[in-house]
């Protein structure tokens, strides 16, 4: 019976999948990149698409949604994950509209189109320079000394903003306070349609013990001590994300994604 | 001038023929030290056409004979010991008129040599002559001084700061001009005192600045036991080099106490006075400790203030009386300018303090842990947070202080700060320096927590004793600023070390600041122990403190003194203003 046993070897992947999303997350796990998470999402994605039994369009859309939810819900900060997902969602019904023919046609297309997408990220992945600066004693370095300043991001929200890594607030205000261009290096599996309201899944804190060491003796049991992983950077102190404004995000976002498959 | 014109005369007319000129007739005396007194206005045409004529032929000799003076000095030194037993140091008074070359006229030159002229040259001479010598003997002397080095200690002239000084760079930021630097390894050299090299590759726009290391300290080039250093300057300068002892007030109430003991084991060599030695003999400590780690600008002012006080100790003062003097004097600008600074600071920063506050502290500053620990005394309800950063992470001893207190602290580094902020009520920031056009200078990233708090529309106070005040004028960041250790950049995470070849990597430059301003429009107060002014004020605080220092020194003369505490005078100036 090789169906079951694809079967159930897919199902093994998936959940090897989502217990190293669960570990990656916590940081005792090895830290992956973004690209090499959206790499792998697109891999597990293919093969759900080649291996699972699906006989419409809307039937795979089902599992694969079913399946993305799942991913999502093991690592909410990891919003790459979420945005492979809608992407091939959007991929499966711009194939569902161009092409009227058969299951098994649309099979391959749909394998097509997504190989294309692995191989387009690839590209994306080697050709975008991701650089972080240090930002200490920034600030008044850019007074005279910069003419740019270019951060990476974890993620592009919405709105235009970011949720960047820890400080990058304190450069953005920095470089506004001595007017010099933001600039913001992304790759488009970044992209993600969320907006910045949702107070309690925004943030993500890792162990302290970085902060304050434990052997800092008894004093730790006295002291609330808080080591926040992202930092929100609103869309005004931005000059350019990769070559478009703030403003224009919202745009690339619906050339991306179905506006239904924004909440999973 | 005139004074300083009639010291000389005073000291030529003891050394230089002493016994003629004192066993001469008073009223011959008198007449003569009146004349040359009166000596621009009274010369004749043919006087002055001689006194051309000899300033010509001085100018020539001068040329020509550089080391031949040395010998003829040494030459004349001999005959001259009889007529008076010269202290060392005014040796060069007595060789100046011997080295005053052949033009001075022959009626000068018999009189060298012959120790005790009969008093019938003198008659022989007419006032004429005897004027034109005198003047010759002037010119001679200021060439000469002019000429050699400063090493003989001059007579000093009351010194007229009433002039304007000219102000030039400090030495310690023109580290990339050659010529400075020779001149700094010249002034080292001669104060015995060893010259600390640059330490790793400098980032271009801090090339003027030095960089050290710690592990490579000043005093392993020096000798043990350091005849020319005191060593409890030699202590304090490694606890400044190694990290030991931190912080602006911290630094200066330790360079005080440690001339404390320099003043206890001081004793006044013979035929010198305590005012002037004893300034001289701490120039070459003070190069020292500023080879060690840079001066900061409380410690600069301390060091004006001790300085000032030791030269206007009156001479008639005995050791043991100018001694306890100058230790009262010290103790009693510890306890004005920090002790009771830190008391009045608390008192108008606790109004600040309402209950419910959330207190944001950047590193440790002494002044704020007081006004906080003083706050909570005073049962006011607050939480505080704390703000830390890499390498020195001073944040931990702030925390260990507040929470031995019973405060109830939150500690982040200072790229939550945009995390925390939200949530804070009011910033409290100490103070290095405050810069005279209004810029608060203190440790790295307190800029930054300004610049960030002023956009979450928090109010920032500074809190700063007035003894910081200095008369900096700075913008930014590079002009003067100091450079730490680069190697302490580097961190170790789970056994690699990731910058620990960065020597090698010729493109990797790593930069430790230490210092940053802040401009003043991120300040909301400025709480000093005079009161609560706006940043801008700063200037006026600074005029009206100088034309306090300033003014003693024609006062003095007069016998004036001001008994009264600097601060309450300048507290009852600013409420005149």
């Amino acid at each position: 019976m090789p169906g079951a046993d694809k079967e159930t070897e897919l199902k093994g992947r998936i959940e090897d999948f989502l217990a190293d999303l669960k570990r990656g997350g916590s940081g005792t796990g090895a830290l992956r990149g973004s690209g090499e998470m959206a790499r792998e999402t697109t891999y597990l994605l293919r093969r759900i698409t080649a291996q699972a039994r699906w006989s419409s369009a809307g039937d795979l859309m089902e599992i694969i949604r079913h399946e993305g939810r799942r991913i999502t819900a093991a690592q909410p900060s990891e919003t790459t994950v979420g945005n492979m997902v809608r992407r091939v969602l959007k991929i499966i019904r711009e194939e569902y509209a161009s092409t009227a023919s058969g299951t098994s046609a649309k099979q391959n297309m749909v394998d097509h189109v997504i190989d294309g997408l692995v191989e387009d990220l690839s590209v994306q992945i080697k050709s975008n320079q991701i650089l972080f600066v240090t930002y200490t004693w920034l600030g008044h370095e850019m007074a005279t000394g910069l003419s740019k300043v270019i951060i990476g991001t974890q993620t592009v929200l919405a709105n235009g903003g970011l949720r960047a890594v820890n400080g990058t607030h304190s450069v953005a205000l920095a470089a506004r306070h001595h007017s010099t261009p933001l600039i913001v290096c992304a790759p488009m599996f970044k992209l993600s349609p969320q907006f910045p309201n949702e107070e309690d899944t925004f943030h993500k804190f890792v162990s302290p013990h970085e902060v304050l060491p434990f052997t800092a003796g008894e004093i730790l049991s006295k002291v609330n001590v808080h080591c926040p992983v992202f930092d929100y950077v609103p869309p005004e102190l931005i000059s350019n994300i990769g070559g478009n404004a703030p403003s224009y995000i919202y745009r690339l976002m619906s050339e991306l994604y179905h506006p239904e498959d924004h909440k999973l | 001038r005139d004074s300083s014109v009639n010291v000389v005369q005073l000291l030529l007319a003891r050394l230089d023929n002493g016994v003629v000129w004192l066993h001469s007739d008073g009223p011959e005396k008198k007449y003569e030290i009146r004349r040359a007194k009166n000596d621009g206005k009274e010369l004749t045409k043919e006087e002055k056409q001689r006194l051309r004529k000899e300033k010509k032929q001085q100018k020539k000799q001068k040329d020509e004979k550089g080391t031949s003076e040395r010998a003829k000095e040494k030459k004349h030194v001999a005959p001259s010991q009889p007529v008076a037993t010269q202290p060392p140091t005014q040796k060069a008074h007595t060789v100046l008129p011997a080295s005053a070359p052949i033009p001075v006229p022959a009626s000068g030159a018999p009189s060298h040599s012959s120790p005790a002229p009969s008093p019938a040259d003198k008659p022989a001479k007419s006032r004429a002559e005897l004027k034109a010598e005198r003047r010759a003997r002037q010119e001679a002397d200021r060439a000469s001084k002019q000429q050699s080095c400063s090493s003989s200690s001059k007579t000093k002239a009351p010194p007229s700061e009433l002039n304007p000084v000219v102000k030039r760079l400090p030495e310690h930021v023109q580290v990339d001009d050659p010529a400075v630097v020779k001149r700094l390894a010249k002034k080292l050299e001669r104060q015995q005192i060893p010259l600390r090299s640059d330490y790793g590759y400098k980032v271009s726009l801090f090339s003027h600045l030095h960089q050290y290391s710690r592990k490579a300290p000043l005093t392993q080039q020096l000798s043990i036991p350091s005849t020319v250093i005191h060593p409890s300057i030699v202590r304090l300068g490694l606890q400044y080099s190694q990290g030991i002892v931190v912080g602006s007030n911290a630094r200066s109430v330790a360079l005080l106490h440690a001339f404390k003991q320099v003043i206890r084991d001081y004793t006044t060599p013979p035929n010198e006075e305590l005012a002037r030695d004893l300034v001289n003999k701490l120039k070459p400590y003070i190069s020292f400790l500023n080879q060690c780690r840079p001066l900061s600008a409380s410690m600069g002012n301390a060091i004006k203030y001790i300085k000032k006080e030791i030269s206007n100790i009156p001479s008639q003062f005995k050791e043991e009386e100018a001694k306890t003097k100058l230790l009262t004097c010290i103790d009693r600008y510890i306890n004005e300018n920090v002790v009771l600074a830190a008391k009045a600071i608390s008192k108008y920063a606790i109004e600040k303090i309402s209950d419910g506050d959330v207190i944001l502290v950047y590193g440790c500053s002494s002044l704020v842990n007081h006004i906080l620990c003083e706050a909570y005394d005073k049962s006011r309800k607050f939480r505080v947070i704390i703000v830390d950063s890499r390498p020195r992470l001073e944040g931990r001893e702030a925390l260990r202080r507040l929470v031995k207190q019973g405060i109830s602290c939150t500690y982040v580094l200072i790229s939550a700060l945009s995390y925390v902020l939200p949530e804070v009520s009011k910033v409290f920031l100490g103070a290095h320096a405050l810069l005279a056009n209004g810029y608060v200078m203190s440790r790295v990233g307190t800029s930054q927590i300004a610049l960030v708090a002023r956009t979450f529309n928090v109010p920032v106070l500074v809190c700063c004793e007035t003894y910081k005040f200095c008369e900096r004028v700075q913008t930014d960041s590079f002009v003067s600023n100091e450079l730490d250790d680069p190697d302490d950049l580097m961190v170790t995470r789970k056994g690699k070390t990731q910058l620990e070849n960065w020597h090698d990597v010729s493109s990797l430059g790593l930069l430790n600041l230490v210092y940053d301003v802040t401009p003043p429009d991120f300040v909301d107060l400025v709480i000093t122990d005079l009161g609560m002014i706006p940043c801008t004020s700063v200037p006026v605080v600074l005029r009206v403190k100088n034309l306090d220092h300033s003014m003693p020194v024609w006062m003095l003369e007069r016998g004036f003194r001001h008994k009264v505490s600097p601060c309450l005078i300048l507290h009852a100036m600013l409420h005149r203003l």
